[in-house]
């Protein structure tokens, strides 16, 4: 029984005790941000009752009541004197006593120069202007170097053009697009990535998998999207020169106006030149080719706040041509006895985009997307000759709005596309139309914790038939500092595999084309599905940063033109029967120990097989594994805000299987081998800088690059073979200039 | 005469109705809301965006004014200025109850001047 009291005492006067605490937290505002401020005095006034804020700015005291007033103050800011009517949680801001000012923190986080998506379905790597100035980057062809998601090869000895690859599968597989318009398609695929030169490149979108309906069919391992410079942000007068140890000399220059608070326009000017003869290897071939280019671009902006209104108008001229072939070789003789190829192409574009956002309801808007191109390339390699004539339209009208609230989007719409090729490959005219019309749903949910993108697509081709195309991405965060996404997605394409595999010509192999009745050169379409997981893992967060991600994806192909190498003196187009896939393994690791030093580390595995004649088979100059290492600098920003700049990578590829030739026998792998490549920038101030750099600084190359090289006439001749680059060591040095 | 005063009065009846404004499915409107940063911004806008009926919600961080389009015919706007005040952000015309204020966040406790 006294026990039982003395819990009830207790219970009561706790319970009594508890109702007269006054419970609180001292802050105050700095600049934009609520502090705490601890170690704040808190008495009652005339009384020894008092106490001190914690870290937390939070404190407990006795309440007094009404009639008592409370003292808060603290060294720096003004006391305060309050009454308190009655007791609730006190939350009390200090003012700063102007008198007595205490300095303020500021707080800088640099931002990251490839940013993966956080809160987006779709597995995206954005990468922005200051990323693509750490290579030599002179096109976009050249403006992966340092992303270790793209795979870029060395530039091809024949035609000095570099491969990209993603997930495995190389550049036909990929959906380009510039500003959300498809790019470098058709007869463009060989050489388009050089086409845009990497000054006027605003940033680069990288999504690993089936990409998004909208932009048509076509993708199957990815979309990489490009935005241009615009009018309206570009720098008003800016020039780059850049020249490198191997002859390449580049010049580029900007302009961009605004003609009244609607219009801005924009000309854009790049031209490129390579006239020194290089045999390194002394094969007798030019290891580089001699190249001019000539690119013109000019866009019109139209921006109206008020009503909503955007509009961009594009016209582009380009005329490249590339020479190629024995040293000797000179394009006026001719049927000259040295072997040398001619590859002269021409270009124009135009686009008109028209968006229309409500002004009120910005959540609802349309866009109208039109684009024709006119790309004439004509070209002849010893004795054959390879001309494409390709014209094509786009037309793509969205419509943007929400389902419920803002956290449901969807984008409908329909596009249209026509393609019309005339080639002539050697004695043999083909001509092909293809048109295409679609339409399109893709809804996305947005949560923070789940995200995902649907989208299908209806799509009627006078050669594909008419064919569904399903899309699914997902995005979840089950805690914080983790990411998993996940996507399956199927695509569809036409084999232009004259276009596409246009380094074939620089071999005397014969074409053979397996016809089976389809639309492509007598070929079936290319069919795959896609999917994909992918882990994200924060490791640090702050003023340090590291993370961790796993990337694995598949793509199955259910119907794949096969380009067979296997056998010497041909080479072969047929549908795979059998089995064909891409199987990549990536993981990365992204560390940034401070404002100045970044570090990229990966690691991929590409299981890329197909059924050939001759058997199941890794695909021939395809490295099994893959490693990658970049590292980054910055010194801190002077007055005048001038810094340094550097960036080292490294660039390890493993073995690669090497087809049946003379010069390599039969069996064999190409022996491992890396590259280091590295820059160092000098920005004197926010308008002037300059740039010096050097690629395969360990100068590794492959020797024997060409074989058959002393009969280039004979069937056994082939440029095509190349593992490794056939120039070595190269060094440039470029200034860029921002005028006005 | 009858006829004549029927006639105004029923006129009169249109001219008031006219006048009035028909709810609509896109009404759209903005207040003060109280609050300082980022996370301030995610709740707020999530609150409002969590009411059924409610379309679009942007709140501004410098300003502090909330823009919200919402379906007047489901929902008034008192029923908006409540749900922020639930979250603990005190609107014009809502208050958040002070428990639910005192436990905001750090960074997120605005300054609400009352002691009373």
């Amino acid at each position: 029984m006294k026990l039982l009291f003395f819990v009830f005492t207790v219970f009561f006067l706790s319970t009594l005790s508890a109702q007269n605490l006054l419970k609180g937290r001292v802050v105050a505002k700095n600049e934009k941000e609520t502090i705490a401020i601890s170690g704040a005095n808190i008495f009652w006034l005339n009384t020894a009752i008092g106490t001190i804020s914690n870290e937390e700015g939070a404190f407990e005291l006795d309440y007094l009541g009404t009639n008592d007033r409370l003292v808060i103050s603290y060294l720096g800011y003004k006391t305060d004197t309050l009454t308190l009517a009655n007791n609730k949680t006190l939350i009390h801001f200090l003012k700063e006593d102007e008198g007595a000012q205490l300095e303020g923190v500021t707080v800088s986080q640099g931002r990251k120069t490839i940013q993966k998506s956080y809160f987006e379905a779709q597995n995206v790597i954005r990468v922005n202007s200051e990323e693509l100035l750490k290579a030599a980057c002179c096109n976009l062809s050249e403006s992966f170097d340092t992303n270790p998601s793209i795979d870029v090869s060395f530039s091809d000895a024949l035609t000095g053009t570099k491969q990209i690859q993603m997930l495995g599968l190389t550049s036909p597989y990929i959906l380009f697009a510039e500003e959300n318009i498809p790019s470098v398609r058709g007869a463009a695929q060989a050489y388009g990535l050089t086409f845009t030169p990497g000054p006027w490149i605003e940033s680069i979108q990288i999504t690993k998998g089936a990409g998004s309906v909208v932009n048509g069919f076509e993708s199957i391992t990815g979309q990489i999207n490009t935005e241009l410079l615009k009018p309206y942000t570009a720098q008003p007068i800016y020039v780059n020169a850049f020249r490198s140890g191997n002859g390449r000399v580049e010049g580029n220059a900007q302009w961009a106006q605004q003609l009244d608070d609607r219009w801005h326009t924009g000309l854009f000017i790049h031209a490129n030149q390579r006239t020194q003869r290089t045999d390194r290897n002394e094969d007798g071939f030019l290891d580089m080719p001699l190249s001019e280019q000539l690119n013109l671009l000019n866009r019109w902006q139209y921006t109206d706040l008020q009503k909503g209104w955007v509009g961009f108008l594009n016209f582009r001229f380009m005329t490249d041509e590339k020479q190629l072939g024995q040293l000797d070789f000179s394009p006026a003789q001719a049927n000259s006895s040295n072997w040398g190829s001619v590859i002269e192409t021409q270009r124009w574009d135009t686009a008109l985009k028209i968006g229309k956002v409500n002004p009120k309801l910005t959540y609802r808007s349309w866009g109208l997307q039109t684009a024709f191109s006119h790309h004439d390339q004509n070209a002849f390699f010893g004795n054959r000759i390879y001309d494409i004539q390709h014209e094509s339209a786009y037309l793509n009208l969205i419509y943007n709005s929400i389902i419920g609230n803002t956290n449901t989007t969807f984008k409908t719409g329909i596009n249209a596309t026509y393609d019309s090729y005339d080639e002539q490959v050697d004695s043999t005219p083909w001509t092909r139309t293809d048109r295409n019309i679609g339409a399109y749903i893709e809804v996305s949910s947005n949560s923070e914790i789940l995200n995902w993108v649907a989208g299908v697509r209806v799509d009627t081709h006078n050669n594909l038939g008419t064919f569904v195309t399903p899309r699914f991405h997902l995005r979840y965060t089950p805690f914080e500092t983790a990411i998993i996404r996940a996507a399956v997605g199927q695509g569809r394409k036409a084999a232009n595999i004259f276009a596409e595999q246009q380094k074939q010509f620089g071999s005397n192999r014969q074409i053979k084309i397996r016809n089976n009745g389809g639309a492509f050169y007598g070929l079936q379409p290319e069919k795959a599905w896609n999917y994909g997981v992918s882990y994200r893992q924060l490791l640090l967060r702050g003023n340090q940063q590291a993370d961790i991600t796993f990337d694995y994806y598949i793509t199955r192909f259910e119907n794949q033109v096969v380009i067979d190498w296997e056998t010497p003196g041909a080479i072969q187009f047929y549908n795979v029967k059998g089995e064909s896939f891409a199987n990549s393994f990536q993981v990365a690791i992204d560390y940034a120990p401070s404002l100045q030093w970044n570090f990229r580390l990966a690691y991929k595995n590409y299981r890329v097989e197909t059924r050939y004649d001759s058997g199941q088979k890794q695909l021939p100059l395809q490295p099994k594994n893959r490693y990658f290492f970049n590292v980054g600098w910055e010194s801190k920003p002077g007055t005048n805000n001038q810094f340094w700049r550097w960036d080292l990578t490294w660039h390890g590829l493993g073995q690669q299987r090497l087809v049946v030739n003379p010069r390599d026998g039969t069996g064999r792998w190409a022996p491992a081998y890396s590259l280091l490549n590295s820059q160092l920038t000098r920005v004197f101030s926010s308008r002037f800088e300059t740039y010096l750099g050097a690629e395969n600084i360990g100068d590794y190359r492959q020797v024997n690059a060409i074989v058959a090289a002393d009969q280039p006439f004979g069937l056994l001749f082939d440029s095509t073979q190349i593992y490794a680059p056939v120039f070595g060591q190269m060094a440039y040095l470029g200034v860029r200039w921002k005028i006005k | 005469m009858k006829y004549t005063i029927s006639l105004t009065v029923s006129l009169l009846t249109c001219m008031v109705a006219l006048g009035q404004e028909v709810p609509s499915k896109n009404e759209m409107t903005e207040f003060t809301v109280n609050g300082n940063c980022e996370m301030c911004k995610k709740r707020i806008e999530a609150a409002a965006l969590n009411i059924k009926g409610v379309k679009m919600v942007r709140w501004d961080i410098p300003t502090r004014v909330l823009n919200v389009v919402y379906n007047a015919k489901k929902l008034n706007i008192e029923s908006i200025h409540q749900a922020v005040a639930a979250a603990g952000h005190d609107t014009p015309i809502a208050t958040a109850p002070d428990s639910v204020y005192a436990a905001l966040p750090l960074c997120c406790l605005y300054e609400r001047n009352d002691y009373n």
